[in-house]
């Protein structure tokens, strides 16, 4: 048994690799990049581990699938937003069930320090039908693992593994355990359980539902579960809420129950509602558990208090200090006032970097149209929308870019432009952009081909360079309309003409922007 | 025993190098730590922060509460204005004095400066310059964390085995630099307070540190220059002068 200094995704990674890990499955998004990068780094040189960065994360879910059809133990890790992505694969893979372990691990971002918004990845574990861990710490992090494997493996279910921003990216020590042996193959044979034909699907949906008291009671008994009767003050924390719970009142006359794994502990909940007079709710992230209990009408006798009832802010990140006001204690005195008016320091685009000349020759090539606006994506170039640039106008999804500019385009917009990434073209922006060319839609497309996905910390990109090419060229664009620049200073009025030829064609047309990340090359 | 201690700084300025001296002699002393750090889109020259925790019992939350913090230990001034009201009101401010100016509307220094001169409990250091005469101007951090480490639980050789660990892939050349940056933070720290504690106003010790070259100051003899600072016929030249070595500078009778 050692102590190692991990994060919260590297605990998830450690914990997969000594539950006997045969593969990890990924696309970056923060704060879930260090799982997969954790598992790779540490199992390079042992081998035995499959570690390949997927296209996306219905792809990642997939593979994650296979590997598990065919016996052996598969983790498969996404932030929040890449859950969506991967719904499909997901919600039928509660159907189909598994074989081999399935862990998805997801980390959710309350707060939205990193994302597009701050949905909840628990609903998805209801809906799915599945069961669902919470760790509040590194060691639970890491811990529950080896809980979450043999219990897919029990339950011939996938188990979600729920992260925040948090316990993602932060460290502490760590105690580790003798690993367990990867599992032999073998493959399932069981054709009626994964093939999902409306007569086969019924049986399976039916056998899931029918596993629902197991995960019921799982839960009840479950050691992540623990409820402690005392005062008429009930407290309900789910995760990491329970770590800003014991911050301000460790050692309280409250009761408490402290749930991390579900579906929710029905039993426990009724001891604890019966107990108290008032019950206050914590949870990072959705009103989840909040307004389970409440229900459409409310609690006879006990009031239910939390995000719906303004305790706790409806939206963002908890942290120790919210949930001090919610508990009604005083703010600690500090030394200083918050400064109101402090300059704020945002985020930027490195120095020299290339996006920065892609965007400086768009926005001059579109200058001579009336406040036109740009369809844009999600990775570093989006930091574009900020001045000085302001070059991007819009940011909804990955690929959406193409998507929507192919929208607009439909509805009489000119010139719809879209500036995607190459990573996230891999993504989510090919199938679009078949689309659109099928569709002979006006459009243009910048890919800002940077050889790398830079926003998470440069990782490998799927369809850069000469693949790129040749994925544009066989989605059927027109081998004239896909030109290539090389955005630099230097060659500013040149790219500005190229981009203003093609915004002169009437059709589809790919800009290829192709400069390596600074970032990338540093690093390499 | 428990310390909460804010980093700040700049993306790319090397706060997680800092977090990671700090956690492992925390680990290496047998403490419960927690360190919550920013990742993703901020890292790109954004403002950015980690929360550092370790004592001698189990730790909750890895977020600082506000009015918890006994340290903000920042590179860069500025963003100690950030984060100075998690600080309770016997917390201590250690920074670097250099500015980092990414932004149009950066506030003049000296204002800045100002500010952090009316904590009594600080330890301000001019990180550019201490770092350039340790070899090298990335080296800010290190010259940061050893200004800090008068006010950390680890002896100051602990620290320096993993200011070597976090820069063994890079050479020995690279670890004697860092190594050395940390040596001259420390010693600029301990001189910065005793300067301070002999009653030298806040921007004049400052002011001093930096006139003063850092490879050749001498925190015992900080009382002395007390007193020719005190003297405004003796501070004049060496507050106006360029940089000057201390060791040529020592005032007569000290």
């Amino acid at each position: 048994m050692s102590r190692e200094i991990l994060l919260g995704d590297e605990a998830v990674g450690l914990g997969a690799i000594h539950s006997g890990l045969s593969g990890v499955y990924a696309y970056p998004g923060t704060p879930s990049t260090e799982i997969f990068e954790f598992v790779e780094r540490a199992t390079k040189h042992m081998g035995g581990v499959h570690a390949f960065w997927s296209t996306n994360e219905k792809v990642a879910y997939e593979e994650a699938l296979g590997m598990s059809w065919a016996g052996k133990r598969a983790l498969v890790c996404m932030k929040h937003v890449g859950l969506n992505v991967a719904a499909d694969a997901f919600m039928n893979s509660a159907v189909t069930g598994t074989n081999g372990g399935l862990v998805l691990a997801v980390a959710d971002d309350p707060g939205m320090h990193s994302s597009q918004n701050e949905q909840d990845s628990r609903y998805f574990a209801q809906f799915a039908l599945i069961p669902c861990l919470e760790p509040r710490n590194q060691q639970e992090c890491y811990d529950m693992m080896f809980e979450a494997f043999d219990m897919s493996e029990e339950l011939s279910l996938p188990v979600m593994v729920r992260l925040v921003t948090r316990i993602a990216h932060s460290r502490a020590g760590v105690e580790t355990r003798a690993a367990r042996d990867p599992n032999p193959l073998n493959p399932s044979r069981d054709i009626k359980k994964w093939t999902l034909l409306p007569s086969n699907a019924r049986v399976q949906y039916k056998h899931l539902t029918e596993k629902q008291p197991e995960l019921l009671r799982r839960s009840e008994a479950s050691r992540f579960n623990e409820l402690v009767l005392a005062g008429k003050r009930g407290v309900i924390t789910c995760g990491i809420a329970d770590n800003y719970y014991r911050e301000n009142l460790a050692g309280g006359d409250d009761s408490v129950l402290a749930i991390r794994q579900y579906p929710v502990p029905v039993e426990s909940i009724r001891r604890l509602v019966e107990h108290v007079e008032e019950l206050l709710v914590l949870e990072d992230g959705y009103p989840l558990v909040e307004t389970m209990i409440r229900g459409l009408f409310g609690l006879a006798g006990v009031r239910v208090a939390g995000r719906m009832t303004g305790e706790l802010p409806r939206t963002g990140e908890l942290d120790p200090d919210i949930v001090r006001e919610a508990l009604g204690l005083a703010p600690r005195p500090t030394a200083h006032a918050a400064a109101d008016d402090l300059a704020n320091r945002p985020p930027a685009l490195c120095k020299g970097c290339p996006h920065t000349d892609s965007f400086r020759a768009l926005n001059e090539a579109l200058s001579s149209f009336d406040n036109p606006q740009v369809f844009s994506d999600i990775g570093c170039y989006t930091l574009a929308a900020l001045p000085p640039l302001e070059a991007i106008h819009s940011c909804v999804a990955m690929g959406a870019s193409i998507g929507m500019a192919a929208g607009a385009a439909h509805a009489g917009y000119t010139p719809a432009v879209a500036a995607i990434g190459d990573s996230t073209f891999s993504h989510g922006g090919i199938t679009p952009l078949l689309s659109a060319v099928q569709q002979g839609v006006n459009l243009n497309v910048l890919v800002l081909d940077n050889d790398t996905v830079g926003m998470t910390g440069t990782q490998r990109s799927m369809s850069t360079g000469e693949t790129l090419d040749q994925i544009i060229l066989g989605a059927g664009v027109a081998r004239e309309h896909l030109r290539v620049i090389t955005p630099t200073p230097r060659n500013h009025d040149a790219n500005v003409a190229v981009i203003r030829e093609e915004l002169a064609y009437d059709g589809p047309s790919v800009i290829i922007a192709r400069r390596s990340c600074l970032e990338a090359i540093k690093k390499a | 025993m428990d310390k909460n201690i804010i980093l700040a700084g700049v993306g790319g300025q090397g706060i997680l190098s800092i977090a990671f001296v700090i956690d492992n002699a925390a680990l290496a002393s047998g403490f419960e730590f927690k360190q919550a750090e920013v990742h993703g889109m901020a890292q790109r020259g954004g403002a950015v922060q980690s929360h550092l925790r370790y004592a001698d019992h189990e730790i909750h939350s890895d977020l600082i509460p506000k009015g918890a913090a006994d340290l903000v230990l920042s590179v860069e001034p500025l963003e100690v204005m950030r984060y100075w009201h998690y600080l309770r009101p016997d917390g201590w401010i250690v920074s670097s004095v250099t500015p980092y100016v990414n932004i149009p509307d950066y506030p003049e220094p000296e204002r800045v400066l100002a500010q952090l001169a009316t904590f009594p409990s600080c330890i301000l250091v001019d990180g550019a310059q201490i770092a350039k005469a340790a070899g090298n101007l990335r080296a800010q951090n290190m010259v940061a964390v050893g200004a800090a480490s008068l006010r950390l639980d680890f002896p100051e050789e602990l620290l320096l085995t993993y200011v070597a660990a976090l820069f063994e892939r890079k050479g020995p050349a690279i670890v004697e630099v860092n190594q050395q940056a940390f040596r001259l933070g420390r010693i600029a720290g301990r001189f910065f307070r005793g300067l301070v504690e002999a009653g030298v106003p806040v921007p004049t010790a400052v002011e001093l540190g930096r006139r003063l070259a850092p490879e050749t100051l001498d925190p015992a003899l900080a009382a002395d220059w007390a007193r020719v600072v005190a003297d405004p016929e003796l501070a004049a030249p060496i507050l106006q002068s360029e940089e000057i070595r201390a060791c040529d500078q020592v005032p007569v009778g000290a």
